[in-house]
C-alpha cells in the first residue's frame, strides 16, 4: 500500500491550536488581487452557497452551478431537526472539547481528530453568522436562543427553527448568495449539471457542464474548483435524499484522479416512514428531534395483534430504553437503526409488513399537552399524516430505518483539497468529519463550517502559494473533455433498448439494500459486486432513453446519473468487503460482540480507505492512518 | 394493500415542447393507481407507461418529494397543488381521488414564469426579486454573538411564519393577476420583524416591489387565492405588513431617493 500518496497536511502543534496557527501561516491574496481569480462552485446547498457567498464577499469572481431551477432548492433544505454548536447557553457543561469528543466518538473513531476539532471550534461562529443573517432560530421567552437535544449527546446543543432548520439555514446562505449575484461578484448558473472535471498540468482548472434546459455543453475555466455536490445515498434508489441527488460530479472527479474515501460508510436513519408499495419513489425522514419526546417500542409478544392504544404498558418493550439506559431513545442513529432491525428480524415488527416499530408521543402529550407538542413538531406530524393518512397525535407513528446520509466521499486533506490540486470538496461530498457515523444535527454544521469558515482561507492559500498560469477554455483539454462528456451522452441516447432508466435504478437499489444495507457480510458483498456488474452490462444494452440531447430531457439526466451510480455501487461493495470490521454505519455480521454490538478492529483498520480509480477496473486501495493524540479510541458504549 | 383499491384515472395533461411552441392538452388513461401513491408517483406510473410505449414522458419539476424544496407544483383541476390545504403536489395523495375521475393537469400560468417544457416553468424571476433586497447585508465573519440581541419570542415566531415560504410559485399561479405579492411579502415581513433586518427595511421593500413589477407580475387585488393555495401556510397578513412597510418607506427620505432610482 502506497501510503505516501496521501498527505493529510495536518498542521503541527497541540490539537486546540492547529487551526489558529494554520490560519496565521497560510498565504493570503491581497485585496486588490482577489478580483484576478475565478472560482467555480458546483452545488448550492449549505456548503456551496455559503462558500460561494463568502468567497465573493472577499472579492473573488465566483461562478456557481446547480442542477435545480434555483439555488434555494438544494437538498440541505430538507434537513429538519437542527444544527449543533458548543455555545453552552443552557449551562449544562458543553464545550468545544465535548462537541469534538462526541463527534469523534459518534463517528466510531474513524475520523481525523484535527478536522473534527476545527469543526467544533467554528461551530459557534456559524450560529452567530446565521442569526445575523436573520435566521429565525427558536427562542425562549426572554428572547434568547433555545436548544434541544439530539442523539449521541448528553447536553442540549442543538439550535433549531421548528422542524425546518435546514430550510432556514439554506435560505440564509442563499440570501448571502443572492446579495453577491446582485453585486456582480457571483454569476449564477441554474439548471446546469457538471459532467466532467478539466485538469491542466495536473491541476483542476475547470468543468464541463450541460445546460439542462437547452442540452448545450458548456466549459468554464477557473483557478479553483469547489465541489459541494452532496452525498450518494440515491445509489440505494430508495432514500431520504431528493430525487435529483447524485454521485455524478464526484464520480467524474474520481475518474479524473480524485481518490474516493470510505464509500461504504452510509448512514441508515432510524426514524423514517416505512416503505409501502413497489411504486414508492422515495422515503421520508421523521426528524431525530422527535426522539426527544417520542418513545420507541414494539409489543413484547410478537403475536400481539391489538392496536397500539389497546396494548398496555406492561405488554410493551421499550427496547432502546431497556438496552441503553444511559441514552435511552437518544442513542446515535446507527445504534437505533440496528436495534430496530434486530427487533423486526426477530419477528416483533408491527404494521402489515412487519417492518416497522412504534414511535409513541402518548406520554409527552399527557405531560406537556398537545399544543406544546404541536409547537415543537407540528410540521412533522402534518407531513406524517399527509403521507400515511394516520393521526400521530392519536396513535403512535410507525417508523423504520432508511438510507439518509453518506459519510464517505472524495478524499480531502486538512485544507479540504482533494489529491487533485485545486479541487476542493466541501460538505457531504467529502469524507472528512463524521468518520463511520454522523451524529444528528452535525451535517448542517459541517456544510456551513466548510463553506463559511474553512474554504475561504484554504482556497486563498492555494491561489497565493501556487503559481497558476493563465488558462482559458481555449486550452485543448477543455475541448477534449467536453467531447468525452458529450460522447457519453450520445452513447446513452444510442442504446435504444426497451427498458426504462427507472427500472434499472430500482434494481440497483434492491441489490444495494439487500447486500450493502444495515448488515453486510463477505458473501453478500461479493454477490452485490457481481450482480451490479451484470446489471451494468444489461443497462448499456437494454436501456431506452426517450427524446433527444438538444432540449430539456429529464430521462437523459437520470440515465447519466444511474450509469454512474452503477459504477460507483461496485466500488461501494468492494470497499465494504475490504473493511473487515464493524464501525459505525458499516456493520459486518462477521464482526460483532457477544451482545450484537459493532466490533471495531483498531489494529488493522484504524485508517481511511481511499480508492484510486484504474481504467482496468481494479481500483487501488490506499490508506491514511488515523492517529489519535488526544482521545483514546474506546468501545463505543451508550448503555 | 389489495389491488381492488386501485383506480383508473383519465388525465388531461398540458404538453408543450418548449417556450416557443404551441401547447395542447393530451388525454391519457392511467391504470393501477394505488390510493397510497403521491400525485407525483402517479405521474411516474404514467411516464413509465409512456416510455414502454416509446413515447416521450411528461416533464415535471420535482426534487425532495417531501414538501419543502418548492420544486414541484402543477395546477390540478384548476387548483394550485390540488385540492388539499397546505399541501404541495408531492404530498398530495391519490386517496383524494376516486376511480374514474378525470384530472386536468397544467403548469403554472404566468407571464413571469415562461414554460420550459410540459409542466415545467422558469421561476428565476423569484431569484431576481430576492437579489433586489431579500437579504441582510452582512459579510461572513462580521457577526456578533447570537445572544447579544434578544428577540421577543412572538417576533421570532411571527418572522418564522413568514420565513417558511418555499418559493414554489403557487401564489402566483393561483392569483388571477399573477401577482407575486405573497412571495415578496413573506421575505419582507420575515426580515422586517427582526432587528437584523431593520437597518435596510426601507430600501428592501421598495427595491423588491420594484423588481416584482419589472418581472411583469401583476398587482394585488386582495382576492386571497394565494393564501388558500400556499402549501406553507403563509398568511396574507404579510401582504398587509408589506403594504405598511412600503408606505412607511415612501415617507422616509432615504428611501425616496431609492424609489426614484428604481423608477
Amino acid at each position: 500500500m502506497s501510503q505516501t500518496v496521501l498527505n493529510s497536511n495536518i498542521p503541527d502543534g497541540p490539537l486546540a491550536d492547529k487551526w489558529r496557527n494554520h490560519k496565521n501561516e497560510m498565504k493570503l491574496v491581497a485585496p486588490n488581487n482577489k478580483r484576478k481569480y475565478d472560482i467555480i462552485v458546483v452545488g448550492t446547498g449549505l456548503a456551496g452557497a455559503s462558500a460561494a457567498a463568502s468567497l465573493a464577499e472577499l472579492g473573488y469572481n465566483v461562478k456557481a452551478f446547480c442542477y435545480q431551477d434555483s439555488p434555494r432548492r438544494a437538498h440541505s433544505i430538507a434537513a429538519q431537526g437542527g444544527i449543533n454548536a458548543a455555545k453552552n447557553y443552557p449551562n449544562d457543561g458543553d464545550s468545544v472539547h465535548r462537541l469534538f469528543y462526541d463527534t469523534i466518538k459518534g463517528g466510531d473513531f474513524r475520523a481525523r481528530e484535527a478536522n473534527v476539532h476545527r469543526l467544533a471550534e467554528v461551530s459557534n461562529n456559524i450560529i452567530d453568522q446565521c442569526v445575523a443573517q436573520g435566521v429565525p432560530f427558536a427562542r425562549e421567552y426572554g428572547g434568547l436562543l433555545g436548544n434541544r437535544t439530539f442523539g449521541g449527546a448528553q447536553v442540549s446543543r442543538t439550535f433549531y427553527c421548528r422542524g425546518q432548520t435546514g430550510q432556514q439555514l439554506l435560505l440564509g446562505a442563499y440570501s448571502g448568495l443572492m446579495r453577491q449575484v446582485s453585486a456582480g461578484k457571483v454569476k449564477m448558473y441554474p439548471r446546469r449539471e457538471m459532467l466532467d472535471l478539466v485538469n491542466v498540468d495536473g491541476v483542476a482548472r475547470g468543468i464541463v457542464c450541460r445546460n439542462l434546459k437547452t442540452g448545450e455543453f458548456e466549459t468554464h475555466a477557473a483557478h479553483a474548483v469547489l465541489l459541494c455536490t452532496g452525498g450518494y445515498g440515491n445509489v440505494f434508489y430508495l432514500s431520504t435524499n431528493a430525487k435529483g441527488c447524485n454521485v455524478t460530479a464526484a464520480w467524474r472527479c474520481h475518474k479524473r484522479g480524485a481518490f474516493f474515501a470510505n464509500p461504504c460508510y452510509t448512514q441508515i436513519h432510524p426514524t423514517c416512514i416505512p416503505v409501502k408499495g413497489d411504486y414508492q419513489s422515495k422515503l421520508t425522514l421523521m426528524s431525530e428531534s422527535l426522539r426527544n419526546d417520542g418513545r420507541v417500542w414494539v409489543p413484547s409478544d410478537p403475536s400481539d395483534t391489538r392496536t397500539p392504544a389497546q396494548i398496555p404498558e406492561e405488554a410493551r418493550d421499550y427496547y432502546l430504553e431497556r438496552r441503553y439506559p444511559a441514552f435511552g431513545n437518544m442513542v446515535p442513529r446507527d445504534v437505533a437503526s440496528r436495534a430496530a432491525k434486530e427487533r423486526c428480524d426477530a419477528g416483533y415488527g408491527v404494521s402489515d409488513t412487519g417492518k416497522a416499530v412504534y414511535l409513541d408521543f402518548q406520554r409527552a402529550i399527557q405531560e406537556q399537552g398537545e399544543d406544546a407538542i404541536r409547537a415543537k413538531y407540528g410540521n412533522l406530524f402534518h407531513m406524517y399524516q399527509k403521507i400515511t393518512d394516520e393521526n400521530p397525535y392519536q396513535s403512535p407513528m410507525k417508523i423504520y430505518p432508511a438510507v439518509h446520509y453518506t459519510m464517505g466521499g472524495l478524499w480531502v486533506d486538512y485544507n479540504l483539497e482533494s489529491n487533485v490540486p485545486g479541487l476542493f470538496v466541501l460538505g457531504e461530498a467529502n469524507f472528512s468529519d463524521h468518520g463511520a457515523n454522523r451524529l444528528g444535527a452535525s451535517a448542517l454544521m459541517q456544510g456551513l463550517a466548510d463553506g463559511y469558515f474553512v474554504a475561504p482561507y484554504t482556497v486563498g492559500n492555494h491561489l497565493a502559494s501556487r503559481s497558476l498560469k493563465p488558462v482559458t477554455t481555449a486550452h485543448p483539454n477543455f475541448d477534449k473533455t467536453r467531447q468525452e462528456a458529450q460522447g457519453r451522452v450520445e452513447q446513452l441516447l444510442g442504446v435504444n433498448g426497451k427498458r426504462s432508466v427507472e427500472s434499472f435504478h430500482r434494481e440497483l437499489g434492491n441489490i444495494m439494500w439487500e447486500y450493502c444495507g444495515m448488515a453486510r457480510n463477505a458473501e453478500g458483498l461479493k454477490k452485490a459486486a457481481d450482480e451490479i456488474r451484470t446489471l451494468k452490462d444489461q443497462f448499456w444494452k437494454q436501456v431506452f432513453v426517450p427524446g433527444s440531447g438538444v432540449d430539456f430531457n429529464q430521462q437523459l439526466e437520470l440515465a447519466g446519473r444511474v450509469a454512474d451510480f452503477m459504477e460507483f455501487g461496485e466500488l461501494f461493495a468492494k470497499d465494504a468487503l475490504a473493511r473487515e470490521e464493524s464501525a459505525g454505519g458499516h456493520f459486518r455480521e462477521e464482526h460483532k460482540s457477544d451482545d450484537g454490538e459493532a466490533k471495531r478492529d483498531d489494529e488493522n483498520f484504524q485508517h481511511v480507505a481511499a480508492w484510486e480509480h484504474a481504467e482496468s477496473g481494479d481500483s487501488v486501495r490506499h490508506q491514511e492512518e488515523l492517529n489519535f493524540e488526544v482521545v483514546t479510541p474506546s468501545t463505543r458504549s451508550y448503555k | 394493500m389489495s389491488d381492488s383499491e386501485n383506480m383508473t384515472l383519465t388525465l388531461r395533461v398540458w404538453r408543450q415542447s418548449d417556450c416557443e411552441s404551441r401547447g395542447k392538452f393530451v388525454d391519457y388513461e392511467v391504470n393501477n393507481v394505488s390510493p397510497h401513491m403521491s400525485f407525483l408517483e402517479m405521474l411516474d406510473v404514467l411516464n413509465e407507461q409512456l416510455i414502454v410505449q416509446g413515447e416521450e414522458p411528461v416533464a415535471f419539476d420535482h426534487d425532495c418529494r417531501e414538501g419543502i424544496c418548492g420544486s414541484c407544483g402543477v395546477m390540478i383541476n384548476g387548483q394550485a397543488h390540488g385540492p388539499d390545504n397546505e399541501t404541495t403536489t408531492c404530498q398530495l395523495h391519490m386517496r383524494r381521488f376516486k376511480n374514474g375521475d378525470k384530472v386536468v393537469v397544467e403548469p403554472w400560468r404566468a407571464q413571469a414564469f415562461p414554460i420550459v417544457k410540459d409542466l415545467v416553468v422558469d421561476r428565476t424571476a423569484f431569484d431576481r426579486i430576492m437579489q433586489a433586497g431579500g437579504y441582510v447585508s452582512i459579510k461572513t465573519g462580521q457577526a456578533p454573538d447570537g445572544n447579544s440581541l434578544p428577540i421577543p419570542r412572538q417576533d421570532q415566531e411571527s418572522a418564522m411564519d413568514a420565513a417558511v415560504c418555499i418559493g414554489c410559485g403557487a401564489c402566483v399561479a393561483a392569483c388571477k393577476n399573477a401577482s407575486a405579492m405573497l412571495f415578496t411579502s413573506a421575505k419582507v415581513s420575515h426580515l422586517a420583524q427582526l432587528p437584523q433586518g431593520d437597518p435596510e427595511r426601507s430600501q428592501r421593500v421598495v427595491n423588491m416591489v420594484a423588481q416584482m413589477d419589472a418581472e411583469q407580475f401583476g398587482g394585488c387585488s386582495n382576492t386571497y387565492e394565494c393564501e388558500a393555495a400556499c402549501p406553507a401556510g403563509v398568511s396574507v397578513e404579510h401582504i398587509a405588513r408589506l403594504n405598511r412597510e412600503y408606505v412607511k418607506a415612501s415617507f422616509c427620505s432615504t428611501a425616496e431617493a431609492t424609489i426614484q432610482a428604481a423608477e
